[in-house]
């Protein structure tokens, strides 16, 4: 019996009219968990009913604690016939089982219904006590943390990265269930959102196990999705990436970070957690009762990973590998490094030193060395065999990364296997994938990337006979890991980043889509590189995966006097090719690297992952879209899935020409956060590509595209290709002036100049798993063609270079991309906006092709000039994080929907950092600004020694940002009324602490006027002054301005809404409008009930929405997830710890001033 | 080929001024694109007439859902449906219940009923206004009072505090209600030439001064309603015009103050008793809730008619009408001088603001 769930009912307010003769509501509340049910007491006659109930007390096991979610229903008592039902509200209990999140869910939630939508709030306060279970064989897994962030949270370093977590599960859609027949649609849809709960409860106490078992203790990049499969059933299916991670202690002295820690129900839970981690006096201690099995696994694990450490280097005896060993070493980085006493910057400096090629390879052969000697005999034959070569010499002298870093794919002996793997063909048996749903690293963390991977497959649904082994489905996705792992292994790479999945369906056909980017990342040794004496005594016996600067400053400091340095500049090693340049996989042109000069890069690269931080750029990115319909046969089964698998092929080759053009037309080199959507309808396919185009500094700049006619004897023909030739010319030069794209000339060298035989670089490889044969993908170079010439042999052709000419810049002050950052922007102002757009767009029977196409772009170009309008009060901004989701709701209907944030920025400040260019590194460096924080802590520790470089620094970044805020006019009140919040919150937090249950009567409460006033009064009585907490959603995993101080737990919720008055609620429009709204204002009531002030990488993953005009009836799904956390502006963290420790604030807010 | 479906959603949720001046003052969609275009939102944006479209019906939309809890300011800022900054949300409120004067002098101190919002398309072809505007102007007005009208204490007070409006606002809201509750006639054409402001002026002399809130400070008093007693005690000011010897005494006491300080004297002494008799008349009625529909009219064809046909400027008024209050005090046999000064101090004031062309 492991756990008490207890709730209490407060009250009500703006409840509707139910009895219409009185005008008012007899309302009262059923409480039930599992098949437990309470009711509170009848408050009769009032929309404002104060029910004030006792603690309702559920003994339960924890396991249910995981799985079910706590409901409250509100309804209207009846004396003579059925009580009606006022509407519902949904409590995910999770976050309070876990000891780092919320620990009392309190305030008001709107209540629910899926016919009327939002019906008035109710106040309530949900607790949970939790007796700790050490029983081995258990079945539930509380305390695992999970984060929809796709880096390591901000306020977390990682102690390890265990790797891919996955799992499914099935049911049958109640929807689709005979019952359903008989039932309302009210008591449909209500089934059909608790079935999610239930299954996505079980879905994430399912991976939380494996967690446990790997010996994680959260889950980062936790991306959920659910399969409509209509009759087949219904799948939630999860990936992640497991992790231990271990919270920062913050510079914030204990008000904010512990009240946590005693409130009553974290009592009970302490002692089963190991005790706090030495060295590290504040942080509450990593909630891991497994603390002591990593111990214990430890020392297996460290020869596993030596072995692992060969394998991510592999060899390579070519000539310039070893002379790269061999080079001097260059006394300047010594010298400018070992003075500082922080690690970060100089670390940060070496953008710089590698352009000016004098970085030293600073002889670090020791273990790699031996580890790619011994290794090297049992590798040589499969190199030939899977043409997947390594970049040896540049992996070697990279291996030993700034971090230290070690890969556990299991507790057992993951990383072997994955030497094993990588070594043998036949390694379909553990079901074990070095995928990282992860999308951005600490700096050092990724080494090579090695491009784009993804892999399709057309599946016909069946029946799910047997929910409780959904084996068909599992295999379906094995099938696809597979492939993406082999593609991963013919480039060179033993791992797979920003790693994602997801499925279109249609009728009974499903594609299923996996995409990430194969790379190459650090592992490395604690032991085998030098240690600084305190770390060693705290985390000793750990693997390290840090995302903190702090270690690396250990590390360098030392290192650098022992001679043991690091070799590659992080602003250009990840562009540094991982495979064989005798042994490419596909053909590809390579130079030498425009940084360093010392590595072979592409001329082109396409990833799935954020922009490194450390990465040289030149210029500023934008978002390129690639967008393709394909109209196709109307097919039934067998037949369709053989239609569409035969089409896809060209979808994607087509998708991938039209990227390419586009980054061409931009002069850009490479894209980043590349999200391929194809979308399947009965007549159609649609496919958009969306990626952000940078100017990578350390690949080579691309040509032109020129136009080449095949019939040259018309004049006017002629004249009309040079003129169209003029016209890209044109926009190339205007596009490069307008993301100030001017890479510093460098004339020497390089082997072959651009334009002589470019090829299609970075392959994109697919494949369908129907015709899947896993050495007939790497012919799939459809790139014999080349790319930057565009033939026009028929009008075809010349619609697609018209289309390539239509997209419109974006407007003057406003920058799109669709990552986190924006390179060259660092200047944010707290000003944030996130929205949701959705269009629908109805099409005309028998379109062409082109006409299609030309529809589909037209109305993603539209959307986005639409978004510009929308947002000009804000400019400067930047759109981040846009994210198009594509779908076809119907025959002739196309569904395009964006979720992204605008953020504005400061504009001086980014000329000023345009001029200082070195600088600019150094801000960058800064961005990862707990980090920052983190290492600041420990320079106050171990040294008291003012840092010369970045203080200064920092009190000029704290001037600008104050400035910065100045100037958005519109918002400051809005921060104002944060920052009274936050001091609201802070009170609360001593009620809490304090043990107190009158934590609710807050500010929303505040003033209710005593009854017995007149009449029309009463409708209004909790009115003024009480305003309700404003909380920030962002899709991104930061908030700028501001330092996230806690996660709170993932928010992930499902809601219906159905209607059949569809023109009384103003239309399709004026539905989903409301619809929308109503979801935004439950997920912030969600979080500010539990504590938390903002909702970071949030995402709309499912807006399903369906309509029937003629019966005046519409319904829609939507889904939507991201973390709840509570953040501080930095203005008051400043104020809080200014006394105690004025250099750490002043650096701190330097960082996060960017 | 059509937009079916186009929604945007903002966190924060986005209001353009401009776009919801538009709305409320009741223009349609296509109309308000029009006004936007010319207004060359385009060029500065570098927009299309279909993005305009698009923005202004998405803006509609959200207005349309926010109206709802517009007539409930104080929801505003506890719903949780739109996060709205709270600068933006006075705005709302404020514009939303702003009301144009030339609507607001028809409809004032008529019932506020059904049958006066059926006429209230010929008040949009009289004003100019369209009557998507009138009536949210009329229901503005309807619902203010209908909270106000039971409430006790402080009128203007409870106005703000129920609809959060700005002082001058909710003042003017006060003399809407205030007018409306009393049924003051404003529509004659004698009274043609007096503005709102003029009439909300009086309003607030009457709610300060005549009302059962105007004397003690219990809060139990009601504002939109004269006091009934002291509308009885103005019976007794009859004295004054009625008892010769007083009235003769009276008019002494002026002239002999005035004389020589004016060039309208003459007209002056001879006016007199007609002028104090309209004045002591309209006290003495007042206790007839149908004479205090006439309260403004008779005001104009006592006194500010006369003294305007004798071409007094509004200082000679101001100079008359001071003496005329003053000397009653010294009149020995007169014995309500505290119902005088405070019927008199009402009087004056709104004559004074009601003495122009």
């Amino acid at each position: 019996m492991p756990g008490k769930l207890k709730a209490k009912i407060v009250a009500g307010r703006h409840l509707p009219v139910m009895d219409r003769a009185s005008d008012l509501t007899d309302a009262f509340v059923e409480v039930k968990f599992g098949n437990t049910t309470f009711k509170t007491d009848v408050y009769p006659k009032s929309l404002n009913p104060q029910w004030n109930s006792e603690w309702f007390k559920f003994e339960v096991d924890d396991e249910d604690l995981q799985d079910e979610p706590l409901q409250i229903t509100v309804l209207d008592h009846d004396t003579y016939s059925a009580n009606d039902a006022i509407g519902k509200v949904y409590i995910d209990i999770d976050p309070l089982l876990c000891s780092e999140a919320a620990t009392v869910i309190s305030g008001w939630l709107p209540i629910y219904d899926t016919i009327h939508g939002i019906r008035g709030e109710i106040n309530v306060l949900v607790k949970v006590d939790l007796f700790n279970d050490l029983n081995r064989f258990r079945q539930s897994s509380c305390g695992v943390k999970f984060f929809c962030t796709t880096s390591i949270p901000r306020c977390y370093r990682a102690i390890m990265v265990h790797g891919f977590v996955e799992e499914l599960v099935v049911n049958e859609d109640p929807e689709y269930q005979w019952i359903d027949r008989i039932r309302t649609p009210r008591a449909s849809n209500e089934a059909r959102q608790r079935l999610i709960f239930l299954m996505s409860g079980e879905l994430q106490r399912k991976i939380g196990l494996k967690v446990l078992e790997m010996g994680g203790n959260a889950v980062v990049g936790y991306l959920q999705c659910f399969d409509l499969e209509g009759e087949s059933g219904l799948v939630v299916r999860a990936i992640g990436t497991a992790c231990t991670l271990e919270k920062i202690s913050s510079t914030l002295p204990a008000t904010a970070t512990h009240p946590s820690n005693s409130s009553p129900s974290k009592d009970m839970k302490e002692p089963g957690f190991g005790e706090e981690a030495p060295g590290v006096p504040l942080s509450s201690g990593p909630p891991t009762p497994l603390r002591a099995q990593t111990f214990s696994s430890f020392s297996p694990s460290k020869s596993y990973s030596r072995q692992s450490s060969s394998s991510d280097t592999e060899l390579s005896l070519t000539p310039k590998t070893v002379g790269i060993f061999l080079f001097p070493s260059t006394p300047a980085l010594e010298s400018e490094s070992s003075p500082l006493p922080s690690a970060h910057l100089p670390h940060h400096l070496w953008p710089g030193m590698a352009s000016r090629s004098t970085t030293p390879p600073p002889l670090r052969l020791s273990q790699s060395d031996t580890a790619i000697l011994r290794k090297s005999v049992s590798f040589s034959e499969e190199l030939l065999l899977a043409a997947s070569g390594m970049g040896s010499g540049g992996s070697a002298g990279k291996e030993g990364g700034p971090l230290k870093a070690l890969l556990r794919q299991q507790t057992q002996s993951a990383l072997e296997q994955r030497g094993v793997s990588s070594s043998s063909e036949a390694f379909v048996r553990t079901g074990e994938y070095p995928f990282f749903t992860l999308a951005a690293f600490p700096p050092g963390f990724l080494l090579h990337v090695g491009g784009v991977v993804s892999a399709r497959s057309v599946k016909l649904l069946d029946r799910i006979h047997n929910p409780d082994e959904p084996e068909t489905r599992d295999a379906w996705w094995e099938e696809i890991r597979q492939e993406i792992k082999s593609h991963a292994k013919a480039l060179g790479c033993h791992a797979v980043v920003g790693y994602s999945e997801s499925t279109s369906i249609c009728e009974e056909v499903c594609i299923l889509s996996a995409s990430g980017t194969a790379a190459i990342l650090s592992s490395r040794f604690m032991q085998d590189g030098p240690l600084d004496t305190e770390h060693r005594l705290s985390r000793q016996p750990l693997c390290v995966f840090s995302t903190g600067s702090e270690r690396v400053e250990g590390d360098m400091g030392s290192s650098a006097s022992l001679g043991f340095e690091e070799v590659v500049s992080p602003g250009c090693g990840f562009c540094h090719i991982p495979y064989d340049e005798l042994n490419i996989p596909f053909p590809a042109q390579l130079t030498y690297c425009y940084c360093c000069r010392r590595y072979k890069v592409p001329d082109v690269l396409f990833t799935t992952i954020d922009l490194p931080t450390e990465a040289n750029v030149t210029g500023k990115g934008c978002l390129i879209q690639a967008r393709l319909c394909r109209t196709k046969k109307k097919a039934q089964g067998e037949g369709n899935a053989t239609v569409i698998s035969n089409l896809l092929p060209f979808l994607e080759y087509e998708l991938h020409t039209q990227l390419m053009n586009k980054l061409k037309l931009r002069g850009m080199n490479a894209l980043f956060g590349l999200r391929i959507q194809i979308s399947v309808g009965e007549t159609m396919l649609l496919g958009l590509a969306s990626a952000t185009g940078v100017y990578l500094t350390a690949l080579p700049s691309p040509g032109g595209i020129q136009i080449a006619g095949k019939t040259p004897s018309d004049i006017t023909y002629e004249q009309h290709i040079s003129n169209m030739q003029k016209k890209i010319n044109d926009t190339i030069a205007k596009n490069k002036e307008l993301y100030e794209i001017n890479p510093p000339e460098v004339v020497e060298e390089i082997i072959g100049s651009p334009i002589p035989e470019p090829r299609q670089r970075s392959r994109l490889f697919r494949s369908q798993s129907e015709s899947s044969d896993e050495v007939s993908e790497l012919d799939l170079s459809h790139g014999k063609k080349d790319a930057f010439v565009l033939e026009i042999d028929d009008t075809d052709a010349v619609e697609d270079i018209h289309a390539l000419l239509t997209d419109s810049p974006t407007p003057a002050g406003f920058y799109s991309c669709n990552t986190e950052i924006m390179p060259g922007i660092q200047n944010w102002t707290s000003a944030i906006q996130m929205f949701t757009s959705v269009r629908v767009f109805r099409l005309n029977a028998n379109l062409t092709n082109q006409g299609l196409n030309k529809i589909f772009s037209d109305l993603c170009e539209n959307l986005l000039k639409s978004l510009y309008f929308k947002l000009r009060s804000m400019v400067p901004c930047c759109l981040c994080h846009l994210n198009f989701t594509v779908a076809i709701p119907e025959d002739e209907l196309i569904q395009v929907a964006v979720t992204a944030v605008a953020m504005s920025f400061d504009k001086e400040q980014l000329l000023e950092n345009g001029k200082q260019s070195g600088e600019k590194t150094l801000i960058k460096a800064i961005t990862e600004n707990d980090e920052q924080l983190q290492f600041n802590l420990e320079l106050n520790a171990e040294t008291s020694a003012p840092n010369p470089l970045s203080s200064p620094k920092g009190l000029s970044e704290v001037g600008s940002h104050l400035s910065a805020r100045a100037s958005s006019v519109d918002y400051s009140s809005f921060a104002d009324r944060c920052s009274s919040w936050i001091e609201q919150l802070k009170l609360k937090a001593h009620t809490i602490r304090r043990g107190s249950v009158k934590t609710t009567s807050s500010m929303e409460k505040a003033s209710p006027l005593p009854e017995g006033r007149s009449r029309s009064l009463r409708s209004n009585r909790s009115y003024s002054g009480s305003s309700v907490a404003v909380v920030k959603m962002t899709p991104l995993s930061f908030i700028p301005g501001a330092k996230i101080i806690k996660y709170l737990g993932i928010i992930n919720m499902f809601f219906i809404r159905e209607t059949t008055s569809l023109r009384e609620e103003g239309g399709v429009s004026g539905f989903l409008h409301t619809f929308i709204a109503e979801v935004f204002a439950m997920v912030r009531a969600h979080v500010a009930a539990l504590g938390g002030n903002a909702v970071v990488s949030y995402s709309m993953k499912e807006c399903v929405f369906m309509e029937n005009p003629n019966k005046n009836q519409a319904q829609c799904l939507i889904n939507v997830s991201g973390d709840a956390v509570m953040f501080v502006r930095e203005s008051e963290l400043e104020s809080t710890s200014v006394q105690t420790q004025s250099a750490t604030t002043h650096t701190s807010n330097g960082a996060e001033g960017t | 080929m059509s937009v079916e479906l186009d929604v945007f959603v903002g966190n924060t949720t986005i209001m353009d001024k401009e776009v919801y001046q538009l709305w409320l003052n009741g223009y349609t969609v296509n109309d308000a694109v029009k006004v936007r275009i010319e207004g060359g939102v385009m060029e500065e944006c570098e927009a299309s007439a279909e993005v305009l479209l698009s923005d202004t019906m998405d803006q509609y939309r959200t207005f349309q859902m926010c109206e709802r809890l517009l007539h409930h300011p104080a929801k505003l800022a506890n719903q949780l449906l739109f996060q709205i900054p709270p600068d933006r949300q006075a705005m709302l409120i404020e514009r939303y219940y702003a009301f144009d004067d030339s609507f607001v002098r028809e409809v004032l101190g008529k019932k506020l009923s059904k049958g006066t919002k059926k006429d209230l398309d010929d008040v949009s072809t009289k004003t100019g206004i369209t009557l998507k505007s009138c009536r949210r102007q009329f229901d503005n007005f309807k619902r203010v009072f209908k909270v106000v009208e039971e409430l006790k204490g402080p009128l203007v007070e409870n106005i703000r505090q129920h609809f959060l409006l700005p002082d001058q606002l909710a003042r003017d809201y006060a003399a809407i209600v205030f007018f409306a509750n009393n049924r003051f006639e404003t529509g004659k054409k004698k009274l043609h030439y007096l503005t709102f402001q003029d009439f909300a002026f009086c309003a607030g002399q009457l709610i300060n001064n005549w009302t059962l809130g105007a004397v003690d400070n219990i809060m139990e008093d009601m504002d939109v309603d004269l006091d009934k007693e002291f509308l009885q005690e103005l019976k007794d000011l009859k004295i004054l015009i009625t008892d010769k010897d007083l009235l003769d005494q009276h008019k002494s006491l002026v002239c002999t103050a005035l004389r020589g300080k004016t060039n309208v004297f003459n007209e002056m002494e001879a006016n007199f008793k007609n002028l104090s008799r309209g004045l002591v008349n309209i006290a003495a009625k007042l206790i007839n809730a149908k004479d205090v529909r006439d309260f403004f009219i008779d005001l104009v064809e006592k006194f500010i008619e006369p003294c305007r046909s004798d071409k007094w400027t509004s200082i000679d008024v101001n100079l008359y009408l001071t003496h005329y209050t003053n000397s009653v005090h010294i009149l020995d046999t007169f014995k309500h001088h505290a119902v005088w000064t405070r019927y008199m101090g009402v009087i004056k004031s709104c004559i004074l603001r009601m003495y122009h062309d």
